[in-house]
């Protein structure tokens, strides 16, 4: 990816600026032009507002990445989650400061500001939201039969995603 | 609009053709189908090629052109057409020969779908198809096109109760139908336990949740139906054919563990052939993930929203129950040519209600169903299928 291709989404990827119809008053991220849901919806145009994101949501669903994407090889095992924001859109982003057994659907989360990836022979660093829990996340850990190894528990995210 | 007729079918063995380049397995898929149609080159008006990533995986463009022009039809100088709709490319390019043939556009036409994944390592080969995810706003947060699918399969299960060894099911089933199809990329047989012990890729989906990357190429082609019973006795009428999409990243669907696209695509197909899922006796599905399937039986209607898991662990989808699905091996086991995939599944469909699937047919298949997939669910293609007697 070109560095331009990166740098023109800075102010959605840093900020979580996205926009809010001024019809419907429903919130979108990323931005959009035309407003999808509103019944007046070629009038959309044109009043699609920006509007910036609190950052707070919850988790709606989860996958702890073993076989990563291209730049993310480091990173193994990393959480993925898609969270609905407390604004209404879904987002999807890695979740880290969260061990693969504790990450669940209902957790509530706020984004964080961190290095996504490094790319290509260049090595341009790729920056943007990932979340963090914003809530007491103990939960009981799941029985394990003894007879199998215990896999040497892997901190995702502030370790490999700051280095 | 015309009735469209299937005429001929051709297919490659699908796995990992090193030997073999893109434009000889094409032609290979090309031909095998215009000779099973007794047609002659010369009637053909149009060739759609069906193909993902052509340009990312061969460093090659305008392939229609050039399997035309290397199957010795250059100098015919017929219409050639690309078409691309990620995993569902070839399902797509049967959308668009349909058209044409429907519509009186041309009389004959060859659709054909190919892909070549081997060309470039696996890892490669992955970082081009999470293009079928939205790149901006999935893929460049980590987000692969297994994990993906992940997410809807861990929602599956909160919403619905779905067992991980349900979802083995599905690849337990189309490892024992590749292991009756001589095309097939596998054909070893597998068991639950193995699916359930082999490496994880993205939580709860393992290595054989998931298809493999494979080369391969299928063809079919269409004309007339009122013209079919010179060239076979066996046409097989194309009764629906339908595309739907959907938003383009997963995190906007109204409902995750949903596809949409195929809800949609397959209640337009249905009312199109005046016919309803309990019709059905073979289809072909997309099982590029074991939760596709689950979630696609769900979503054309053959088994209640949230009930696929069970149904399908109790052999309700694999010989007990109406419909026999993926016959072919499906996604998981024939194999994951992209853009050849959805071409496959119709030649899949067509052996079947000929009665030419050898140990895998299904007795008294008359109707069947293809359902393909493009990323997430942005794209489904349903085609329903009807032999003429």
């Amino acid at each position: 990816m070109s560095i331009a291709r990166f740098w023109r989404e800075t102010p959605h990827r840093y900020n979580l600026d996205g926009v809010r119809c001024a019809i419907c008053q429903t919130v979108y991220f990323p931005p959009r032009s035309v407003c999808p849901t509103c019944s007046k919806h070629r009038q959309s145009i044109g009043r699609l507002e920006p509007f910036q994101l609190s950052g707070e949501g919850e988790v709606v669903t989860y996958t702890v990445v073993h076989d990563a994407a291209a730049g993310f090889e480091m990173q193994v095992p990393y959480v993925l989650a898609i969270v609905r924001a407390t604004e209404g859109p879904q987002l999807t982003g890695q979740v880290v400061d969260v061990l693969p057994s504790e990450i669940r659907i209902g957790l509530k989360v706020r984004a964080t500001f961190r290095k996504l990836r490094e790319e290509g022979k260049a090595g341009v660093i790729h920056y943007g939201y990932k979340f963090a829990p914003i809530e007491d996340r103990s939960v009981p850990p799941e029985p394990k039969p003894p007879e199998e190894p215990t896999p040497v528990p892997t901190r995702t995210g502030p370790g490999s995603a700051k280095a | 609009m015309r009735d469209v007729a299937i005429l001929g079918i051709g297919q490659t063995r699908f796995g990992e053709l090193w030997d073999r380049s893109f434009r000889e397995i094409g032609i290979e898929a090309g031909f095998e189908a215009l000779v099973d149609a007794k047609l002659s080159s010369t009637d053909l008006g149009a060739l759609y090629l069906g193909n993902m990533a052509s340009g990312s995986l061969i460093d090659q463009e305008m392939i229609a052109p050039l399997i035309l022009d290397y199957a010795g039809l250059a100098g015919h100088h017929l219409s050639a057409v690309r078409v691309e709709g990620g995993g569902a490319s070839g399902a797509l390019a049967l959308h668009e020969g349909w058209l044409a043939v429907a519509s009186g556009a041309h009389d004959f036409v060859v659709v054909g779908g190919a892909e070549k994944l081997t060309d470039v390592p696996d890892t490669e080969a992955n970082r081009i198809m999470s293009g079928t995810a939205d790149h901006e706003w999935e893929a460049v947060f980590g987000a692969t096109l297994p994990g993906l699918w992940a997410m809807i399969a861990r929602r599956h299960q909160h919403d619905y109760g779905t067992q991980r060894e349900q979802l083995a099911a599905v690849a337990v089933h189309a490892h024992e139908m590749g292991a009756k199809n001589p095309n097939a990329h596998f054909r070893n047989r597998l068991s639950i336990d193995q699916v359930l012990q082999a490496n994880p890729v993205a939580d709860p989906l393992g290595v054989f949740d998931c298809a493999p990357l494979s080369d391969g190429a299928a063809a079919v082609v269409l004309g007339p139906m009122e013209r079919a019973r010179k060239f076979t006795d066996t046409p097989i009428r194309l009764a629906a054919s339908q595309v739907a999409c959907d938003t383009m990243a997963l995190h906007h669907r109204r409902d995750l563990t949903t596809l949409d696209s195929t809800v949609v695509a397959g209640k337009r197909a249905f009312a199109q052939a005046r016919r309803s899922p309990q019709d059905v006796r073979v289809a072909e599905i997309h099982d590029g993930y074991t939760i596709s399937a689950l979630v696609s039986l769900e979503d054309l209607g053959f088994v209640e929203k949230g009930r696929s898991g069970p149904a399908f662990a109790s052999g309700e989808f694999s010989g007990s129950g109406k419909v026999t699905v993926n016959t072919s091996g499906g996604l998981k086991a024939q194999g994951r040519p992209f853009g050849a995939v959805g071409v496959a599944q119709a030649v899949e469909i067509v052996r079947q209600l000929r009665g030419q699937a050898g140990d895998r047919q299904v007795s008294g298949a008359e109707f069947g169903l293809s359902q393909d997939v493009g990323g997430t669910g942005a794209t489904s293609v349903v085609h329903l299928f009807e032999r003429v007697n």
